[in-house]
């Protein structure tokens, strides 16, 4: 296809850095030494990594010693709650807009889900519900059976920012020895972690999300947290998380994330007049809603739910049209699920059904959001009369 | 495309005679499956062929609507006693309805399948015909087609034989080219769990109650029990009290009074049928035609009459007496001339000879 893609879907994954791709390069063609082993060459990639380790401890506000690198998001979500279970038992708790990387284990663990409000954010209230069940259930030293809370910092798919100092707060005083997990894999580009990480325990991070590459990233533990490594072997970071450091990766990954801190705040500003310009572009249309609040979302997402309109078809026109854009998350097949963000949330499950997510990133500009305005815009009135017609 | 080799087929004969094509496989069935009809690995096998095939692969979610016109109607039709075929109401409501609404708001001018059928306009009337390969026609299962329909409806393997489109596909490389047919329904397994449950009866078992239910001879004479009388079709033989000289049929299967008789063949031949909610190629028929009454059974000579409300009943007479249909299956009428599919109804409920 001759037509250059008008990439919108930046909250499934951004293109890397090209700073990122420079930095990782020779760890790929001559630094290739595994880390772990005993001769300076060996010590030239490990350098690499302790190094690496510094940067991100730094944009996080963490201990290098806290930063454990990993396979990714998915991978750290795991660990924290299924490691977290495994050494504390107890139940775990988190929302109903979670990530599927979460809720599924949570569903594993039998834990509680609980409810969201309509920002697609944890209903501060329930959650309180639900630690004082758990509180009440024990003895009378008022021991808290609830070992693990993850709450998102951020939702994939609305956008929707978590107010972490409120959930913190309330973990705190009604679980105090609950390990409190944040997936923050959508947050890196537009919050500042730094004021994340005092209200938490352990933070997950993905690289593919900041402009590093693919399969790699971070959990980020807390100092005398008990959490039990998903993977057992050669004891790698400090027993952590076994397995040969993707030295390339975790390299691409400090770099990309350092990058994006320095950038965030200007980032911020511009990304989020874009998404306003493509917002009113949409809604000029008529029968187009703003899932949440400008205010409550991060700049990068555009979230709506067309009435009248297929997601489906939508995004089949769309991708006609070359532009690159989500709904929901796709099951195994490659279908796409009704979200199960926007049922916590009560959307109409009509209006569901029309949902389109447009994410913007680092490398969105003026004609990518003019050029898919138009393109969507003009798909929902084709589908729209295609369906009137009949 | 299913992922099965006649829809991979289908896909690269439409390539070769210079349409554009967009593969798309349905989801239709969110839970497990082993009968190589639209599980997940079928859904990679269709994608892999796409890729081979160099064009486009999309898989629809449809699963509400599978839910809502297949799955939860066969579920509420076992309880009544009778027997559905969930193939044509799949191809009734997704595949020529769903789907082909999608593809007309895509901007898409045909859906193309591997069903083995053909579709010609003869004399300005598209007409539904058989496969060229008779023992794998399935005109039978697609007759509820409409002129509608079947004018935006391609059927590329329908001129070949199953041998020539393995064949084709062999040619191609394709992954599905010697991929065994499925033959089950496609939320089904068809392996028996360990007990020995068939994967229906399991599949039914979490959803209805199953009845035990005494069986009698046509006498009167207590027989036997079976252990879920909703399980149990007109005219089986298998499965029933046996013992005695003659074959024993199921000859009436009573589900509110958990009561199957069971008797000779004579007792199941009928002079008449009758079908309700007819669906038409082109316009209702009255005459004498062939009539299919299983996916791959012999036509039978009768003469139909459309009557009821609205034209919704089709009275059948037989030529000679004809074993009853099990009530919940598709009767197809065929033109005695052409060959075509003229249209079809389903088999009413079951009318006893105890009154309901």
């Amino acid at each position: 296809m001759s037509k250059s893609l008008v990439y919108l879907d930046h909250a499934a994954t951004t293109p890397m850095r090209p700073d990122a791709v420079e930095a990782m390069l020779p760890f790929l063609t001559q630094t290739y030494a595994n880390p772990s082993g005993s001769h300076r060459f060996a010590r030239e990639a490990r350098r690499a990594i302790d190094e690496a380790r510094d940067v991100v401890a730094g944009v996080i506000g963490c201990l290098p010693g806290e930063v454990v690198f990993n396979g990714g998001g998915t991978e750290g979500d795991n660990t924290a709650i299924r490691g977290g279970i495994e050494r504390r038992g107890g139940v775990v708790v988190c929302s109903a807009a979670e990530h599927h990387a979460v809720l599924h284990c949570v569903e594993h663990e039998k834990g509680h889900v609980v409810g969201v409000d309509s920002a697609g954010v944890i209903d501060l209230a329930d959650l309180e519900r639900v630690l004082r069940t758990e509180l009440d259930v024990s003895n009378e030293s008022n021991v808290s059976n609830v070992s693990v809370v993850s709450v998102m910092a951020v939702n994939n798919e609305t956008g929707a920012i978590t107010d972490m100092r409120a959930v913190s707060r309330l973990v705190r005083s009604l679980a105090p020895g609950a390990l409190l997990h944040t997936d923050a894999v959508q947050a890196a580009c537009w919050l500042d972690l730094r004021t994340i990480w005092p209200l938490v325990d352990a933070m997950a991070l993905s690289a593919h999300k900041f402009g590093g590459p693919k399969g790699v990233g971070v959990l980020a533990v807390r100092a005398g947290s008990d959490v039990a490594p998903l993977i057992l072997g050669g004891g790698q970071e400090r027993d952590r998380r076994s397995g040969t450091h993707n030295v390339a990766g975790i390299v691409a990954l400090a770099r990309a994330l350092e990058s994006t801190d320095r950038e965030r705040a200007a980032e911020c500003a511009r990304v989020e007049a874009l998404r306003e310009t493509l917002v009113a572009r949409l809604m000029s249309v008529g029968g187009v809603h703003r899932t949440i609040p400008a205010d409550r979302a991060v700049p990068g997402v555009a979230h709506v739910c067309i009435a009248d309109v297929e997601s489906e078809a939508l995004l089949y026109l769309l991708d006609e049209g070359g532009v690159c854009a989500s709904a929901a998350s796709a099951c195994a097949s490659g279908a796409m699920e009704p979200s199960h963000v926007l049922a916590a949330m009560g959307v109409d499950r009509g209006l569901a059904q029309g949902a389109l997510r447009l994410s913007l990133g680092h490398t969105t500009t003026e004609s990518d959001v003019d050029e898919a305005a138009t393109v969507v815009t003009s798909a929902i009135e084709r589908i729209r009369s295609a369906t009137r017609g009949r | 495309m299913s992922g099965g080799v006649d829809s991979s087929v289908a896909a690269a004969l439409l390539l070769e005679q210079g349409h554009q094509v967009v593969g798309v496989t349905m989801r239709l069935w969110g839970g497990e499956s082993d009968t190589g009809c639209c599980s997940v690995s079928d859904v990679d096998d269709a994608r892999r062929v796409a890729q081979q095939l160099g064009i486009d692969h999309l898989v629809f979610n449809f699963t509400d609507d599978f839910h809502r016109h297949v799955v939860d109607p066969y579920v509420a039709d076992h309880a009544r006693g009778i027997t559905p075929n969930p193939c044509i109401e799949c191809n009734r409501y997704l595949k020529f309805d769903r789907l082909l609404e999608r593809a007309d708001v895509l901007g898409f001018d045909a859906v193309a399948t591997g069903h083995h059928a053909r579709i010609e306009n003869i004399d300005g009337v598209w007409r539904l015909l058989r496969g060229a390969d008779d023992a794998k026609d399935q005109s039978y299962v697609i007759h509820m087609l409409d002129q509608d329909a079947l004018s935006r409806t391609l059927l590329p393997v329908g001129t070949l034989t199953k041998v020539e489109v393995r064949a084709h596909a062999t040619r191609l490389g394709l992954r599905t080219a010697t991929k065994p047919d499925s033959q089950d329904v496609c939320f089904i397994t068809s392996t028996k769990s360990p007990d020995g449950a068939t994967g229906r009866s399991s599949f039914l078992r979490r959803r209805i109650e199953l009845h035990a239910a005494d069986v009698v001879d046509d006498a009167g004479e207590h027989v036997g029990r079976v252990d879920a009388v909703e399980l149990v079709t007109l005219g089986q033989r298998r499965g029933v009290a046996g013992g005695g000289g003659t074959k024993r049929f199921v000859v009436d299967v009573d589900v509110p009074q958990r009561r199957v008789v069971v008797g000779p063949e004579s007792l199941l031949l009928v002079d008449r049928e009758l079908g309700s909610s007819p669906t038409w190629t082109h316009g209702p028929v009255d005459g004498r035609v062939w009539v299919q009454c299983s996916a791959h059974g012999e036509p039978r000579a009768g003469s139909i009459r459309t009557n009821g409300v609205d034209g919704n009943q089709v009275d059948v007479v037989w030529d000679e007496p004809q074993r009853r249909v099990s009530p919940g299956q598709s009767l197809v009428f065929y033109d005695r001339d052409g060959g075509w599919v003229l249209g079809g109804a389903t088999t009413a409920s079951l009318t006893t000879s105890a009154s309901r």
